[in-house]
């Protein structure tokens, strides 16, 4: 309930700064519900909300895009009746996290080069094959990279629908999973009308472990000595524990 | 309820990995094996890295067997000179197992052969066990049991080196424990298992050691060489999820003083007869997985940009 009215308070907030940016020169105005998003121990994916504001005039879309990582595609193949890893490509510049929002069907008002020039999109975007291969591998195996970042809930099947109220209002969630990539995110807003792009803004989210999940993440990473040395000191405590209650009920 | 796990980064139900600790723990108990040989399969059939998997379960291997060798030590059913031979080749077995791990791990094919390696052992060992506990029954059922030799003389007794083990009644060369010890290491490395289901049987049929002594035996051993591979999976892997590793000590901790004492009440031949057929069921499943055509012939690796 609490949070229903902030969220409220902060759509009016916007709703009044879009109006009077509406006559400047902001006709696009975009904020999210939260900037910081924690994983913590109990962390099972959350939703963020997403919402903005329009002068009232043309159509919104929103990339939400996670922070750029290597990814290597292996191609399974069946050697003497099981199924090994065989050829593969690796790939950067990918998006750990991709997902579009749009206030309508895209192909009705955003012409292909403004979907090309800003990668908005799957099929658009700009993951590059490492390395020398030809462009049919290439493409077959970065069509396999999408089929695998989509199935993980990484990247959107089709582009997400946001809702408008009074021809001004725009909102939608974002999900992220409970395997969300963590990373800075960037959120970028366009403003589409009459077929070019009127207006933009991007706005950073960042995806962090905190507490004892990003401590226990750290020292595993940094001083992995002495992880495993206290990783055997647990375990052995835990045994002598778990055997000293046994005894003292038998 | 749901937990988050740093080094997998996955969220985890906790009910469901606690009764898997308990289920497995018991087994465990039972038969004198680390149940890192159910453990590892199940922990990847319910989604967990292979690699996680198998390092996280080298690390509570080190748990169940510290519980469960201290029951064993109480009756006197360690042979600790036995032990530290094995110790000794375990160690130089893990350390090379991690080694090779790693190069596996980068050539991509560290889950192919961790799962291979189960279908290889496992197939074996259930079988082997299988028959023998199968004939076993069978003749002290017709009544012609006839007792068993202390233990048969072949080759191996002609192996220099030759060592007094009293608690396991045996005068034979230390080479053949050695040999079993760094083979089972390297299992423990590569497999994230403790490798009792390799070395109770080797003990038993291969060195000839008295039952009674082969289960404390192989947990006093398993203890040091998982706890070695623990600290060089983590070291050089960070392969090792300790909240994980947590939550399934807890259950097999519990489990383990379950299954010891039932252990204790059970018949042995019906025992080995369960436990071969469990071991066959995991193999079944691996080799299901590895037959079956995916949904998706193409697997991606991801990794922070150079």
């Amino acid at each position: 309930m609490i949070a229903a009215v902030s969220i409220f308070g902060l759509w009016l907030a916007v709703l009044l700064q879009g109006t009077a940016a509406a006559s400047t020169e902001n006709p696009v105005v975009v904020d999210l519900s939260k900037d910081f998003v924690a994983i913590t121990a109990g962390f099972t994916g959350t939703e963020v909300l997403l919402f903005g504001t329009t002068a009232g005039k043309g159509q919104v879309v929103v990339i939400v895009e996670g922070p750029a990582v290597n990814a290597t595609i292996r191609h399974k193949e069946r050697v003497a009746g099981i199924w090994v890893n065989g050829d593969e490509v690796a790939f950067e510049n990918v998006p750990a996290f991709y997902q579009v929002l749009a206030t309508g069907s895209l192909d009705e008002w955003l012409p292909l080069p403004l979907r090309e020039t800003n990668q908005i999109g799957v099929e658009y975007l700009q993951i590059r094959p490492l390395g020398d291969v030809d462009p049919a591998t290439a493409a077959e195996y970065r069509n396999a990279l999408i089929r695998n970042k989509q199935l993980a809930g990484h990247y959107g099947k089709v582009e997400g629908r946001m809702t408008i109220v009074g021809g001004r209002l725009f909102r939608s969630t974002v999900f992220f999973p409970a395997d969300v990539p963590v990373g800075v995110y960037n959120i970028r807003t366009y403003l589409i009308d009459n077929k070019r792009v009127v207006s933009s803004q991007v706005m950073p989210l960042t995806i962090n472990k905190t507490g004892l999940e990003a401590d226990l993440y750290r020292v595993a990473h940094k001083h992995s000595a002495l992880y495993g040395i206290a990783a055997i000191v647990i375990a052995i405590l835990a045994g002598l524990g778990g055997n000293m209650l046994f005894r003292r009920n038998r | 309820m749901f937990l988050y796990l740093p080094i997998a980064e996955i969220s985890v139900n906790v009910i469901v990995f606690l009764s898997l600790g308990i289920a497995v723990g018991t087994l465990s108990g039972i038969f004198g094996v680390g149940g890192g040989f159910l453990m590892t399969p199940l922990l990847i059939f319910f989604g967990i890295p292979p690699a996680v998997a198998v390092g996280t379960e080298a690390n509570q291997i080190v748990a169940s067997s510290v519980s469960g060798v201290l029951a064993h030590w109480r009756r006197g059913n360690v042979d600790f000179k036995m032990g530290s031979i094995l110790l000794i080749g375990g160690i130089i077995g893990s350390t090379f197992g991690v080694w090779l791990f790693r190069v596996l791990r980068e050539l991509g094919q560290i889950d192919l052969v961790i799962m291979l390696s189960y279908v290889i052992f496992l197939g074996t060992i259930g079988l082997l066990m299988f028959v023998e506990s199968l004939r076993t029954m069978v003749r002290s059922r017709s009544g012609a049991g006839s007792r068993r030799k202390l233990h048969q003389h072949n080759f191996l007794h002609g192996l220099p080196f030759k060592m007094r083990f009293r608690r396991s009644k045996l005068y034979i060369s230390a080479l053949l424990p050695l040999l079993i010890g760094v083979i089972v290491g390297i299992l423990s490395a590569i497999m994230g298992v403790g490798g009792g289901f390799i070395m109770v049987p080797a003990m038993i049929y291969l060195l000839g050691m008295p039952t009674s002594v082969v289960v404390g035996t192989s947990l006093f051993q398993i203890i040091f060489v998982t706890a070695n591979a623990t600290f060089l999976q983590a070291t050089f892997n960070q392969t090792v999820d300790v909240v994980l590793a947590l939550l399934l000590m807890v259950g097999a901790v519990i489990g383990a003083q379950i299954g010891t004492q039932l252990g204790a009440k059970l018949r042995g031949e019906q025992l080995r007869i369960l436990l071969a057929l469990m071991v066959l069921a995991v193999c079944s499943k691996i080799v299901y997985d590895l037959v079956a055509t995916p949904d998706e012939l193409f697997i991606m690796v991801t990794g922070a940009a150079h």
